[in-house]
């Protein structure tokens, strides 16, 4: 069984957003990381791995430094990596995104691809199955369970209120949610393997079956009009009161005066 | 692709179980202003089995027409026959816009019909406006400056930053929309929309999938993006037990316990009372955010509340500066306090 597992190297948003003095998001201050369900993604395909065997390719597209998250899907137990990386494939939107991957992934066999749901930049989470269109296979999103059964896959499905269990034949593309599953730590063997891991690099002319004008930032059907950073209302009123009484005739008050009691 | 050809402002009309979700009407509410900038037509596109008699609702929130596509392949959410109903309307029809809702269907169905359709998708747009692209024209290329444009505008980076984005050369012209954010118009009682059926025909392949089994979670809590008054807890709660007095205060004032990720990450609160980024955006009257540290993606869920009140025992803690009143204090100590304070002044009435 062959496993593809779709990652992205993100600035850590979580907790840690630096700012510069301008008030800009300072990326450069910010860890660069896996992406969260991405990582619960790689981790399901791990499981395969302990389970059956399956052989776990992890690829992604990004700058050239993007091979450290490759490196470290590695010391988790990742078999190889593929890094996609190439001057005409930046400024992509979710949809040259997905022509892209989808371009490197005709090159590889694969019964499985887990991407994770979204990641924590763009928050979009259209990738996947964008990429899943492209291959022409089936997709099932928010996935919270996978279990293989011969030749298919079975996989709990989240929705707002309800899940479901859904049957797919593979090959077949999951979108991996990080409830799905705790990831595991990278071992001392397998940073050992990372270090010594060749990372394979692929490049415009290697992804197969795309059209020029379907890659980058200009075949990006979405252009960005303008990009700003986000305006707060800004802070209100705050209270340090002496004492719990004094706390609660303030809020009792402000709650009378908003007509709210 | 001749772009002249894509008329009329489009909603998927999300329903499950052949019940309209909510974002069905947001979704109308929105296209409605955005039809009356182009001087266009809202058209809802309604996907299921035995789903017509929901058009008249359709038309009581907006919508002019309803293409209705009804095959017994809809009767459950399954990306395929659903991309494969709403791309074959879309190609029939061509749309110049289409909305979906962004909810775990909409951002499903959304990216699998633009893939298939070949044009763009802004995904959790939080803003539509009709507009020119570029906003300012380029001097000495006035004439290249594109008119009606949609404009989508979306947060990113968890918040931090806000873009907008066109899709100028693609039609339609494709956006999901967080739910919660739109405004529902009043209904117009007795209105009818011209109501036209469409069936591309369905035939199963590999990408149909198999439904083994639904199960709901049972849940007798209101949703609460509909809720007027949320007390809102975070990790400072301490423990699930101490959501009893969170509970309290929302029983006395009539609104609803909501909560942060951090909530739910320790499984002290289902999914579906989440506040945020990854969970729901809401904006109630008042909402209070109690031992929550104000993490942006948590912000980014509930901002846009009338009156934000803030209970935290850190001086430093960014919810303070969301918090239209902040109170630096210990939660365990003020709420009982404030609820029953607040029992006395409604019995005082």
């Amino acid at each position: 069984m062959k496993v593809i597992v779709c990652v992205k190297q993100v600035p850590d948003t979580k907790g840690g957003v630096k700012f510069n003095a301008d008030g800009t998001l300072d990326r450069a201050a910010m860890l660069a990381i896996m992406n969260p369900d991405d990582k619960a993604g790689l981790e399901a395909a791990l499981r395969l791995k302990d389970q059956y065997g399956a052989e776990v390719t992890v690829l992604t597209m990004g700058l050239p430094k993007a091979a450290d998250v490759l490196k470290e899907a590695i010391a988790m137990g990742a078999d190889k990596g593929i890094l996609v990386t190439d001057r005409v494939l930046g400024g992509a939107d979710t949809w040259a995104t997905s022509t892209t991957i989808a371009g490197a992934i005709r090159n590889l066999e694969y019964d499985l691809i887990i991407t994770g749901r979204q990641a924590i930049d763009g928050d979009t989470a259209q990738v996947g199955p964008q990429i899943a269109e492209h291959l022409g296979i089936p997709v099932i999103s928010y996935a919270q369970d996978i279990k293989i059964d011969g030749d298919k896959v079975i996989v709990q499905r989240q929705y707002d209120d309800r899940y479901h269990m859904l049957e797919a034949k593979m090959p077949c593309l999951i979108t991996a949610l990080s409830e799905l599953n705790e990831p595991r730590y990278m071992t001392p063997g397998g940073i050992f393997d990372a270090c010594a891991a060749e990372i394979t690099t692929w490049g415009r002319a290697d992804l197969k079956d795309v059209d020029d004008s379907n890659l980058g930032l200009k075949g990006s059907p979405t252009k960005i009009a303008k990009a700003s950073d986000k305006v707060r209302k800004g802070a209100g009123e705050k209270v340090v009161p002496e004492s719990p009484e004094d706390a609660v005739s303030f809020i009792a008050d402000k709650l009378a005066e908003k007509h709210i009691i | 692709m001749n772009l002249e050809e894509y008329k009329g402002v489009y909603v998927f009309a999300q329903q499950v179980d052949n019940q309209l979700s909510s974002i069905s009407f947001e979704l109308l509410g929105k296209a409605k202003e955005l039809a009356a900038d182009l001087k266009e037509q809202v058209t809802a596109v309604l996907i299921g089995y035995k789903v017509k008699d929901l058009a008249d609702q359709l038309a009581e929130y907006g919508a002019d027409k309803v293409i209705v596509v009804d095959d017994p392949e809809l009767e459950t959410y399954r990306t395929e026959p659903y991309a494969h109903a709403l791309a074959s309307v879309i190609n029939q029809y061509k749309p110049d816009i289409m909305l979906v809702g962004a909810t775990a269907i909409g951002r499903d169905l959304g990216p699998t019909v633009s893939a298939r359709v070949a044009t763009g998708l802004t995904a959790d747009c939080t803003k539509l406006d009709i507009g020119d692209f570029p906003l300012v024209a380029i001097p000495g290329k006035e004439a290249e400056q594109k008119h009606n444009q949609l404009l989508m505008t979306r947060p990113a980076f968890g918040g931090n930053t806000i873009a907008t984005i066109a899709c100028p050369d693609n039609r339609p012209q494709m956006a999901t929309v967080r739910p919660g954010v739109m405004q529902k118009i009043e209904p117009i009682k007795g209105a009818k929309a011209v109501v036209e059926e469409y069936n591309p025909g369905f035939t199963p392949n590999n990408k149909y999938v198999t439904i083994k089994e639904v199960v709901k979670a049972v849940s007798d809590v209101a949703d609460i993006m509909d809720a007027k008054i949320l007390v809102s807890g975070g990790r400072g709660v301490g423990s699930p037990e101490n959501f009893k007095l969170l509970e309290d205060l929302a029983e006395a004032l009539g609104g609803q316990v909501s909560c942060s990720r951090a909530v739910v990450d320790s499984g002290w609160k289902p999914k579906d009372l989440q506040v945020g980024q990854t969970g729901k955006t809401v904006r109630p009257q008042l909402y209070f955010a109690i031992g929550i540290s104000g993490a942006i993606q948590h912000v980014a869920g509930m901002e846009e509340s009338d009156l934000i009140i803030a209970i935290n025992k850190d001086e430093d803690a960014p919810i303070f500066d969301v918090a239209d009143y902040g109170i630096v204090g210990d939660l365990n100590k003020i709420v009982p306090q404030l609820t029953e304070k607040i029992k006395a002044m409604k019995a005082a009435k």
